[in-house]
């Protein structure tokens, strides 16, 4: 805990570095791991327990937060400080613990059904206000945990226990919500796609405010074809990797992203039609969230056909939690607590009794 | 020269429009008479709507106000003075007027058209219906109108002076100081010199025409009371509960963290404690009640005082979260300013009916700690205490404050903040454990062999990372499944919870003849009706024996004791006998309940009356 970063927009200013590099191995808990074989979860796990020696922080000054779920577990095995708090609150618990602790990096760990169903108020809310917490949204598109129910993210039509005949339910899109509830940094990884995962789990992590990543997650015991659009032979014809300052190109640079320049949609183009120069390049750090919203809706919802991955934005707003301590900075500090205190329990109209 | 007579006390009340300001002027003139040295309890009343239609009766706003040149404890059962501002006003208090009590009216919305609307057929001026009553009858309006000619105000403005105009003469009436209005308005005004100075013309106006008519044949004097030695404010229940967190967390090294979602009648915590940043006080407003007490409870995690404040249905929400800090055993402090209910209820009216939600209302068994305030004034050292339980004990503490004492005031002894033992948290700085490789860990559930209390490690603390959360852990922290395990943890959670009464002081017993049969027991905010109760009791040559619990889980250890010494043992509470129901569980004592759920303070003359029956009862 001698030195801290002090780039003035990263999210982990003001957080201690280790005084020693830890290793893979100093961020393992000795709690054994209880997910299902197969499970993504496993995973995204091994991803972030390689990024967090990386990042340089101390390992006590990492706290993660969780809701209920499957992937809310993640906190017992990993070896910082940790909550496995209820379902949906994990970013409301975080608000109080980031508005509070400017010196820890907090992790908030949720999914589908706890981060947009029951806990869907407390997420946009910390979008809007730009709390500086990064949050993880494991998106397996189904309720794991209670045995197989469809979830917010799951297709409509889709036959689950509680839903015999099919869902009727439209699905949400993950990241067109956290765009539309203003979030300046959103992202999408997959749970397999070890070094696409880094990459953006440490950019999120580096972004001061709120940063949602959207993790496209198999669970196999319930939902395993969920992903076969981006996992499967076709994986090309499906995963957009979105390159910043990168025209967006798909298919080993076949097919590409247009923007029609009077309805402002994008489409799907084959680049040897329309010639690279007319592609849409990608610019995360876009003011306007326009684009990056376009971006979201081009996945379908139903396979998850075209599905860009990578980072759709990034921009600078103000930390809600820098914002409330800088108030209290503004207000100053008595130079005497204890007589400002006893000044304040005077009040403006007393009297003495003799 | 009008005649001066002393009384010993006045209970008056003013009446009026919610948008006439009423409880402003009930307010300043509780000032004035705290300030002169009575002794003082206040009872506002007003509708939940902002500004329900002009001149109905649901448009009433009354504040109530008792003050005496002895100790007193109720806001009075039934006022001697009404300050009627309309014919709505007057009609919805007549009935609590004491018959022979003085009535003073603006007159100036006695139109046949505003009595026909609201049920008067004949004006009940005129009309002999107030015969019973000294009646004053003044154009009150006209009269502030024409005191403020001389300011740049439209007619609205300036009739809206008129409870300025009543208040100096009602200060006139009662020999009450000045000075304190006079520079309330300068501050309160001070951005706006037109409307503090015709603020302040009506007032004076007010006082000198009490002083100029002979409309007044006898003013009146009432004494100052009195009271123990030292520097005196007056204070809400809301204000002191603000102030009794705020010198907690200074006490304990701890910054002070709200969380909190705006609702009837708590919101005014939140605004007091929004104001003093300069004190290091955070205030988190957020998207609801739930996420308020999530945030305040991340908050304790991260070694800050976690409050959260609520009122109604807004504890109801918040009760899994409560029930997480239950299970993690982290600090927090829940203010619950009970107000009518089910549901949504009667928002601005009082109650006490969340007692067994507060005790029992979680899943599973989730012992935590339950205080109640007696008295405004008290609401500050409830705060403290429940603070100081949270802390030191790692556990959530309810507060259940309501809208009578959190609304109602009460000269308050200043306390000296130096006076004020630290508190302290007790940090973990070292591992108390090993895993089973022998490296040094942080095992968050052993705990101290008397107590019970946890080990607590802040987050940044080097070496001692480890998880908690709702599941249930063994001593180590890992999550256990273990039958034998569980069993010993609910029992652990509880002991630590039952074993708080060690700090608690005994309850006592004011029985002045040693030869009562019944005894009364209050709790919260009955106190001071409880005590008046007793004291008309006593006047009326019965002998009675009162208690009271500020200590509702656990109880006072001698509290059992107590209840078998008596023959009777009456409970008079805002609900339909919770605290009855506890006690009748927990000590086989056949405690018999006295409920009164009206949205008001329990009628203290009504109470000693049937406790006199029931003492009569018993000796037949």
């Amino acid at each position: 805990m001698t030195d801290t970063d002090v780039t003035a927009s990263s999210g982990l200013r003001g957080v201690p570095l280790a005084l020693t590099p830890l290793t893979r191995k100093d961020v393992v808990s000795d709690a054994e791991v209880r997910w299902c074989p197969g499970c993504g979860d496993y995973a995204v796990l091994a991803t972030f327990q390689g990024v967090l020696p990386e990042l340089g922080i101390a390992r006590e000054n990492t706290v993660i937060v969780s809701g209920i779920g499957c992937s809310s577990r993640f906190p017992y095995y990993v070896d910082t400080y940790g909550v496995h708090s209820i379902h949906g609150r994990a970013p409301a618990i975080a608000t109080g613990l980031a508005m509070t602790r400017p010196d820890l990096a907090v992790f908030v760990v949720t999914g589908d059904g706890d981060a947009l169903s029951i806990g869907g108020n407390h997420l946009i809310h910390a979008l809007r206000r730009n709390l500086n917490i990064t949050i993880l949204l494991f998106n397996n598109r189904i309720y794991g945990l209670t045995k197989g129910q469809f979830s917010p993210t799951s297709e409509q039509g889709k036959v689950t226990k509680s839903s015999p005949m099919g869902s009727l339910e439209v699905p949400f899109n993950p990241l067109s919500l956290a765009i539309g509830a203003e979030a300046t940094f959103v992202a999408r990884a997959i749970d397999s796609d070890r070094a696409g995962l880094a990459q953006v789990l440490t950019a999120a992590a580096k972004h001061r405010g709120a940063s949602f990543v959207e993790i496209y997650q198999n669970c196999p015991i319930f939902n395993d074809s969920a992903f076969d659009a981006i996992k499967g032979k076709d994986a090309d014809e499906s995963i957009i990797r979105l390159v910043d300052g990168a025209p967006i190109t798909f298919a080993g640079g076949t097919k590409g992203v247009m923007r029609d320049g009077s309805t402002g949609e994008l489409s799907i183009v084959d680049v040897d039609e329309v010639g690279i120069d007319s592609l849409l390049v990608h610019d995360a750090h876009r003011a306007d969230p326009g684009l990056a919203f376009s971006l979201s809706r081009l996945t379908d919802p139903g396979v998850l056909r075209r599905a860009p991955i990578g980072i759709f934005r990034d921009v600078e707003r103000p930390a809600y939690d820098d914002l409330a301590r800088q108030q209290i900075e503004t207000a100053g500090r008595p130079e005497d607590p204890d007589a400002s205190m006893q000044a304040l329990l005077r009040g403006a109209e007393t009297w003495t009794v003799l | 020269m009008t005649e001066v007579r002393t009384l010993d006390h006045v209970v008056i009340r003013f009446a009026g429009d919610s948008g006439d300001g009423m409880q402003l002027t009930g307010d300043r003139f509780t000032s004035e008479t705290a300030n002169f040295g009575n002794d003082i309890a206040t009872l506002p009343n007003f509708p939940a709507e902002i500004r329900a239609p002009a001149g109905t009766l649901p448009g009433v706003s009354s504040f109530q106000l008792h003050f005496a040149d002895n100790d007193i404890s109720t806001p009075g059962d039934h006022p001697e003075v009404l300050v009627a501002m309309n014919p709505a006003a007057l009609k919805v208090n007549l009935p609590d007027l004491r018959l022979g009590g003085m009535i003073i009216v603006d007159t100036s919305d006695f139109s046949e058209r505003n009595l026909a609307r609201i049920g008067y057929t004949t004006n009940p001026l005129t009309d002999g219906t107030l015969d019973a009553y000294q009646l004053v009858t003044l154009d009150l309006t006209a009269l502030a109108v024409g005191a403020v000619k001389d300011f740049d105000l439209g007619r609205k403005d300036a009739a809206r002076t008129k409870n300025m105009f009543a208040l100096g003469l009602l200060t006139w009436l009662y020999g009450r100081p000045v000075d304190g209005t006079e520079q309330f308005l300068g501050r309160r005004f001070a951005a706006k010199p037109v409307i503090r100075d015709s603020n302040l013309a009506a007032f004076r106006a007010g006082h000198a025409y009490g002083e100029t008519t002979e409309t007044f044949a006898v003013r009146y004097e009432v004494g100052p009371a009195p009271m123990p030695a030292g520097e005196y404010r007056q204070i809400n229940g809301n204000i002191a509960t603000a102030y009794g967190l705020m010198v907690a967390a200074q006490r304990a090294g701890m910054p002070l963290f709200l969380g909190s979602y705006p609702i009837t009648p708590a919101s005014d915590i939140l605004h007091e404690l929004s104001k003093h940043k300069a004190q290091g006080v955070m205030t988190f407003q957020a998207e609801d009640e739930i996420a308020g007490v999530a945030a305040a409870l991340g908050a304790s995690y991260g070694g800050h005082l976690g409050v959260t404040t609520t009122s109604g249905p807004g504890l109801a929400l918040k009760m899994e979260t409560i029930g997480l800090g239950v299970m993690t055993e982290l600090p927090l402090v829940v203010i619950d300013v009970q107000r009518a209910g089910p549901s949504t209820g009667l928002p601005t009216k009082t109650e006490q009916a969340d007692l067994l939600q507060a005790v029992y209302g979680r899943n599973g068994e989730s012992p935590l700690v339950v205080l109640a305030p007696q008295s405004p004034g008290d609401c500050f050292t409830t705060a403290l205490e429940a603070a100081r339980i949270a802390i030191t004990y790692r556990t959530p503490v309810i507060v259940l404050s309501d809208g009578y004492v959190a609304n109602g005031s009460e000269p308050w002894h200043v306390p000296d903040v130096t006076d004020i033992p630290a508190i302290d948290p007790g940090f973990a700085t070292e591992p108390n454990g090993h895993n089973a490789a022998g490296q040094e860990r942080h095992h968050p559930y052993l705990r101290d062999p008397e107590t019970q209390v946890r080990a607590w490690a802040l987050p940044g603390t080097p070496g001692l990372e480890h998880r908690i959360g709702g599941l249930e852990k063994s001593d180590s922290g890992m999550i256990s499944y273990d039958p034998e395990n569980h069993d010993r943890m609910v029992s652990l959670r509880r002991a630590k919870i039952d074993g708080i009464a060690r700090d608690f002081a005994d309850v006592t017993v004011d029985d002045p003849s040693g030869t009562a049969r019944v005894l009364l027991l209050g709790w919260g905010s009955t106190y001071g009706p409880v005590r008046a109760a007793a004291a008309a009791v006593r006047a009326a040559g019965h002998d009675v024996a009162r208690a009271h619990l500020r200590h509702l889980n656990p109880f006072p250890a001698n509290l059992g004791e107590v209840l078998h010494a008596y023959d009777r043992v009456l409970v008079p509470e805002m609900n339909l006998g919770q605290l009855t129901t506890m006690l009748r569980a927990r000590y086989l004592v056949d405690v018999q309940s006295y409920s009164r759920v009206r949205g008001l303070p329990i009628n203290s003359g009504e109470l000693a009356g049937d406790v006199i029956t029931m003492i009569q009862e018993l000796s037949v």
